[in-house]
């Protein structure tokens, strides 16, 4: 803008005059990440839906509910450092496949009318 | 908002072909067939130097466009005309802020810090979305953001959701879905001025005429004459092409501005009904190259702005550090 004059007062407010010097954020200011989990009612699992920067959990909290708890229904909200998240690596998926046999585990594995029908059939006769 | 279709790429070409020699050719066959199979590609993942690099680009300038984005508009919160626009508009900013949040995140998992991101926002080293280098004179250029830019984000943002990275397509469905809240707040205001009075219609006119070409600087420049693209297109980087995404915003939203019988500066723009595309007189590109560069009418307000805010919000930051504790990525 000409003069450095802005169209918004606030930023005229502000006075910018700014020095010149970069301003350079230091590792750490934007503080640590936190896992952040969600329930949208009584009843249904935590499920999770992002992150937050806080420096504590008690914050984390806080900033999740603004981030992820002002618009859709929510009743609860979990959080958790980052850190503290123990996963599988990702490149052993194979190790769920689910190419064996494994019907037993199925309640489509068990096919008892089958046998009823063949037990009534035999006394018929 | 606002990816805009154009993401500025600092020349480094060697340093790109080097890391590209390093690929594990068999590793880059698997992460390929993954993606072409419709499969996410996951933070912990295997993925090429490349598409680490063409990503963290992509996202952490979407990031940044949402917070420059929030600045034209916040300007008009104490302004805007009657407690429901207040309202609306204060929902609508505080929304591009989160974006912006959920996008840091995003980018974090790939690898950059957002102090990092941050940095390189203010050091002018990172861009944000063109657009925003423009100031907010009336009410109406609030009207025609909140519609129009918008709009064009969500073309962009929508064809993103399709991506093939899990964190970056997560973030852009919640986005997807505030986004179109904004649309349609935006829609509304404009309507109302554009059924209004003749002074509020002349308003609105005027704000359409100068938001016009950075409207159509939104998606970057034609596909003819931008770099090759072909690979990020493979590995569902950039899922659609400049020109693509400007017809289809074309094709949605012209039609609702003339509907109110309101025009705009481009004597030329038609749609041709034999091939079904928008034709349109040539946007200055000079211009556009000029403003990326720092010559728009704010750019410097925007990053002094920025600035501001870092510096004095610093002690707050600070006095809640710890000092020495180890800071994480995000998991997902
Ligand atoms: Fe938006
Ligand atoms: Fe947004």
């Amino acid at each position: 803008m000409e003069n450095n004059q802005s169209l918004d007062p606030r930023v005229n407010r502000l006075q910018l005059s700014i020095s010149g010097d970069p301003v350079v954020v230091r590792d750490g200011e934007n503080w640590n990440v936190f896992e952040v989990f969600h329930q949208e009612k009584r009843g249904a699992h935590h499920e999770h839906v992002g992150c937050v920067h806080a420096p504590n959990a008690q914050l984390a909290l806080v900033f999740a509910k603004e981030q992820f708890g002002r618009r859709k229904k929510c009743v609860n909200l979990w959080v958790v450092r980052s850190a503290d998240i123990l996963a599988f690596n990702t490149e052993d998926e194979d190790m769920f496949a689910n190419n064996l046999e494994k019907t037993y585990r199925d309640a489509s594995g068990f096919k008892v009318m089958e046998k009823i029908n063949r037990y009534k059939k035999s006394g018929k006769e | 908002m606002y990816g805009g279709g154009y993401i500025f790429d600092e020349p480094n070409k060697r340093q790109l072909k080097d890391e590209q020699l390093h690929d594990d050719p068999e590793k880059l066959a698997a992460f390929e067939a993954r993606i072409a199979r419709g499969e996410k590609i996951e933070p912990g993942d295997w993925m090429p130097s490349e598409y680490r690099r063409q990503l963290i680009r992509l996202i952490e300038q979407h990031a940044h466009s949402e917070i420059i984005g929030a600045l034209p508009e916040g300007t008009w919160i104490t302004r805007a005309p009657g407690f429901k626009r207040k309202l609306a508009l204060i929902a609508k900013v505080q929304d591009e802020i989160g974006h912006g949040q959920l996008l840091y995140n995003a980018a974090e998992t790939l690898g950059k810090s957002r102090e990092a991101m941050i940095n390189d926002l203010l050091s002018g080293k990172s861009k944000y979305s063109n657009v925003f280098n423009y100031p907010a004179e009336t009410w109406a250029d609030v009207t025609v953001i909140g519609f129009l830019i918008d709009a064009a984000a969500i073309v962009n943002q929508v064809a993103n959701a399709k991506g093939s990275y899990g964190p970056y397509c997560r973030a852009l469905e919640r986005i997807c879905y505030e986004e179109s809240f904004h649309l349609k707040q935006g829609h509304d205001a404009f309507i109302e001025l554009a059924t209004g009075t003749p002074a509020q219609r002349a308003m609105l006119q005027d704000a359409l005429n100068r938001w016009w070409q950075p409207i159509m600087h939104f998606f970057g420049p034609p596909d003819k004459s931008s770099v090759h693209s072909e690979k990020l297109m493979q590995w569902k980087v950039k899922m659609a092409s400049n020109d693509e995404m400007r017809n289809q915003f074309l094709d949605t939203y012209v039609p609702k501005i003339w509907e109110l019988g309101l025009s705009l500066p481009d004597p030329a723009l038609r749609k041709n009904d034999s091939t079904g595309k928008w034709e349109f007189s040539d946007p200055d590109w000079e211009l556009f190259k000029k403003v990326i560069n720092g010559g728009g009418p704010c750019n410097k307000e925007r990053l002094n702005v920025r600035k501001w805010a870092e510096e004095h919000g610093r002690w707050v930051r600070k006095a809640l550090m710890h000092p020495g504790e180890k800071i994480t990525a995000p998991a997902a």
